[in-house]
């Protein structure tokens, strides 16, 4: 049960976009296309959910009984890097057709700041391993509904008469502004904790 | 670029990381809301880019391409560290308020982005500057939101009550939904004032 309602709230309530503002680069960026949004958010959630399970215990049964907690940055940054360069790696070698489609947004992945997010949330909040990878997973699928529901609003704004210097991010922020209005309502619904 | 007002202007205004490339936008929606916190960061992001550019510019052509961004993502994290212990020492208020978002500065956008198109294949001084300007123009960013945020929100600025007791605080203006709306509204204002070119 405390699972679920880790998940739930990751997704929504506490969702790592909307409310924390995490990953928000990418987030503008490859939010013109739905396609594109679509490999992101996909990318994202496997990336959070893999540096989540390998950070947990670097930093539990390697920092921590040494007293190098104020590693920890380095450390993430370490391991979230490789992962992506392996991944990265891994699928060209044994899954050619998706690293052409999804393979161009792994690098940028190493960037993203919701990943080193994720892990340092994980942290600083003292979840067990499992809770963390539920919150890690939770929290991709949180940001792949932000940047699907984004690309999608903004397929359909094309067509809009948007001011010129309002025109591309700007208009962005606007949604993402009100979108966050609409992610606030579910806030008392579930805690994260 | 030839001189050195230019390259630290056009990081200042004309090329701000914020309101031009959209870059480092994490830190700039998630701190804002009051000026003080606003004004640490940017501090801590000038510091972090200008020395993480200057070791970046040192190193130049003796990183391997397959390994830079994880090499100057090293050199970021040792910087930021830093700056975490040294707020944890001596301003560990400010340091409780900004969380996870100081480690975060790591994954800033604009720090790396600077590293990898300009630091690597440019001389230490004119990395250095090219830092600073990109640096002010972040901070700049930074104190515009957390200004317009902070006065809005809690009708004060650093803490201190100016627009008196009669003011309904706009409680969205400090929550998420308030960045993300100040920040869409100063790109406006900022692209008004000097357009973005064509092409």
């Amino acid at each position: 049960m405390r699972y679920i309602s880790v998940l739930i709230a990751a997704i929504f309530a506490h969702n790592i976009a909307l409310r924390y503002f995490l990953g928000w680069c990418p987030l503008v960026s490859q939010s013109k296309k739905l396609s594109s949004a679509w490999g992101m958010g996909v990318a994202v959630t496997l990336v959070m959910t893999i540096t989540s399970a390998v950070n947990w215990p670097v930093y539990n049964y390697l920092l921590v009984p040494y007293g190098l907690e104020y590693l920890q940055y380095i450390a993430f940054i370490i391991v979230i890097a490789s992962t992506v360069q392996v991944l990265e790696m891994v699928i060209e070698r044994f899954f050619p057709s998706l690293y052409t489609t999804m393979g161009v947004f792994l690098p940028l992945i190493t960037v993203n700041c919701a990943i080193l997010g994720v892990s340092l949330f994980m942290i600083l909040r003292d979840y067990t391993l499992l809770t963390g990878i539920v919150f890690a997973l939770g929290s991709g699928i949180g940001w792949s509904v932000a940047i699907v529901s984004l690309a999608s609003i903004r397929e359909k704004l094309r067509f809009a008469d948007v001011p010129k210097p309002l025109q591309g991010p700007g208009i962005t922020m606007l949604i993402a502004g009100i979108m966050a209005f609409a992610f606030l309502g579910f806030s008392g619904m579930v805690g994260i904790k | 670029m030839n001189n050195t007002k230019d390259i630290f202007t056009a990081g200042l205004w004309e090329d701000n990381p914020v309101f031009r490339q959209m870059l480092g936008l994490c830190i700039t929606l998630a701190i804002t809301n009051k000026v003080a916190n606003g004004l640490t960061m940017g501090v801590a992001v000038f510091f972090v880019l200008t020395a993480s550019s200057f070791i970046v510019s040192l190193l130049g052509d003796s990183v391997p391409r397959r390994v830079r961004i994880p090499v100057f993502m090293l050199v970021i994290a040792t910087f930021v560290t830093l700056v975490y212990m040294f707020l944890r020492a001596f301003f560990m208020p400010l340091s409780q308020a900004l969380g996870a978002y100081v480690g975060l500065i790591i994954t800033n956008c604009v720090i790396l982005g600077r590293l990898e198109s300009f630091s690597s294949e440019n001389t230490p001084w004119d990395s250095v500057v090219d830092a600073a300007g990109v640096a002010s123009g972040f901070g700049l960013a930074l104190i515009a939101m957390s200004v317009v945020r902070e006065l809005l929100g809690f009708g004060s600025l650093f803490g201190v009550q100016v627009l008196g007791s009669g003011w309904t605080p706009w409680v969205s203006m400090i929550l998420a939904p308030g960045g993300f709306l100040v920040l869409g509204l100063l790109i406006w204002v900022q692209r008004a004032i000097s357009p973005v070119e064509e092409g």
